[in-house]
């Protein structure tokens, strides 16, 4: 077995541990409420604006991009549809999690491993707290409830930003648009993207704390920390959708 | 009449993969004393205290702390434990998210969760800790605005606020210039008589150990090699020892 494929066994090993911790440690009291919420505040509020301004533009160049295809085979009537569709379906939940495996991933493997280096972990374990439930619980469990709140609101704010580009070349009114994306989606759509989003959250946390909470060799093993978080929680999110869309067909939700 | 020991550690092993950094260590602190352990880089300075407090897990041996055996205690009696014993870390670990007061308030009010503490009494706790280093005024300050010295000595004054019967220090004078490393060992002379502790200080600053601590022992080759007082050990003809003082 060579070097690479060691380290990826024995990386998916760690991290499974580190799962499982995660759900003996979270269920068990004493629960840390105070910074659950805190955690909440700085995952969702803070990442608002950053998602907000993505979903916007990815609606408009969406609809932008597709109107020259279908105005090819006279179907530039279904744009709305079409598009929302994609949207709500696939595009936004994947991009607000790409988005936010950057922003919280890379921010969480960064601050718990200059925790670690700095001993701060340490000075919360002599504290008689638990740094593990303090810190890790309280940031995973934050991302898995703020990732689906922020890409519900990004589902919005692209059908907007759509709205738009349907009206840059063409002239469909207000209702009309929201006529025709409400007609084509159903909860067999909504649903399982909503799902999913929560699983993309869980994986972002999960990565992020698991990098940085583990980080060796001082200031070097932080910025490793942060980039490995990134790639490796980008990675996940697109294995999810990939397993998540195998789902759905298998249900029959397509 | 002969002094209680509060710190005992017996035939203590720990080793990270091949390096074995302690091994058969054997010490014992009574109370009220101060003794200092000192070490080449990488002898197990660190990881001795870090071993005490159970911070590190060691292979074998024995730690009494106080009367308990700290490797026996569950999550509970460690947390009850810890908060009699006070760490200064080297890297002084405040909190760069907090403010100096929120730094100060976090052991406190962690280790007395089922105490009612009432803001007004944390909040003389908190200034009385905050005057025994004389930084009352950086209260509100965040620790990224504070001096290498001033860091220290909030990190001291979070480690008295409990009021610890046991101190462990971890290179208390690291990275400061020699009027900031006086005072450090200025203070914690203080703190030793005003509170009245035990303490382990590790240390490669001989001005620091040679101020603050009663007596020194020497760590070489991961057992406890010499006991004895810091002139005595000065005037000492065996070369492991004279190389440190050389």
């Amino acid at each position: 077995m060579n070097k690479l494929s060691q380290y990826f066994f024995e990386e998916t090993g760690q991290l499974t541990r580190f799962a499982m911790r995660f759900f003996s440690q979270g269920l068990r009291p004493r629960y840390e409420w105070r910074e659950f919420l805190r955690q909440c505040y700085w995952i969702g509020y803070k990442s608002l604006t950053l998602v907000a301004i993505t979903a916007f533009i990815m609606g408009l160049v969406m609809t932008i991009q597709s109107r020259p295809t279908l105005v090819e085979f006279g179907a530039e009537s279904m744009l709305p549809a079409m598009v929302s569709v994609s949207l709500i379906r696939e595009i936004s939940p994947v991009i607000t999690a790409l988005i936010c495996a950057g922003k919280i991933g890379s921010g969480m493997g960064a601050e718990l491993g200059s925790m670690r280096v700095t001993e701060q972990i340490d000075a919360m374990e002599v504290s008689g707290t638990n740094p593990f439930k303090y810190l890790v619980v309280t940031r995973i469990a934050a991302a898995t409830l703020m990732l689906p709140i922020l890409s519900s609101l990004s589902n919005a704010i692209s059908l907007y930003g759509s709205f738009l580009g349907v009206n840059i070349r063409g002239n469909v009114s207000w209702s009309l648009y929201w006529i025709q994306v409400y007609d084509v989606l159903s909860f067999g759509d909504l649903v399982p993207s909503l799902v999913k989003t929560f699983f993309f959250g869980f994986a972002i946390g999960l990565v992020g704390c698991y990098k940085g909470y583990y980080s060796k060799k001082g200031t070097e093993g932080v910025g490793r920390s942060a980039n490995e978080a990134v790639v490796v929680a980008s990675l996940l999110v697109f294995i999810i959708d990939l397993i998540a869309v195998q789902i759905t067909d298998l249900l029959g939700l397509t | 009449m002969e002094k209680e020991a509060v710190i005992t550690v017996e035939h203590l092993y720990k080793s990270f993969g091949s390096n074995h950094v302690l091994k058969d260590f054997s010490m014992k602190v009574n109370r009220g004393d101060n003794i200092a352990v000192l070490g080449k880089s990488g002898s197990g300075k660190s990881v001795l205290i870090k071993c005490i407090i159970r911070l590190n897990e060691p292979e074998e041996g024995r730690i009494e702390l106080l009367g308990e055996d700290v490797l026996a205690l569950n999550h509970d009696g460690l947390d009850e434990l810890r908060s009699k014993v006070g760490f200064l870390f080297q890297s002084n670990a405040l909190y760069d998210s907090m403010t100096v007061r929120e730094n100060l308030e976090f052991p406190l009010r962690r280790h007395r969760v089922k105490q009612e503490l009432t803001d007004k009494f944390v909040e003389e706790m908190v200034i009385e800790a905050l005057q025994n280093v004389g930084l009352e005024h950086t209260i509100d300050m965040m620790p990224a605005e504070l001096s290498g010295g001033m860091r220290k000595r909030i990190a001291l004054a979070r480690t008295l606020i409990l009021k610890p019967e046991i101190i462990l220090y971890d290179e208390p004078t690291t990275g400061l210039d020699p009027i900031t490393s006086r005072e450090i060992s200025d203070l914690i002379n203080a703190i030793q008589l005003k509170y009245q502790t035990t303490s382990i200080i590790i240390s490669h600053d001989m001005s620091c150990i040679r101020a603050t601590a009663d007596k020194v022992i020497m760590l070489i080759d991961g057992r406890c090699y010499a006991l004895d007082t810091f002139e005595a050990l000065q005037a000492s003809e065996d070369s492991k020892i004279k190389s440190f003082f050389s």
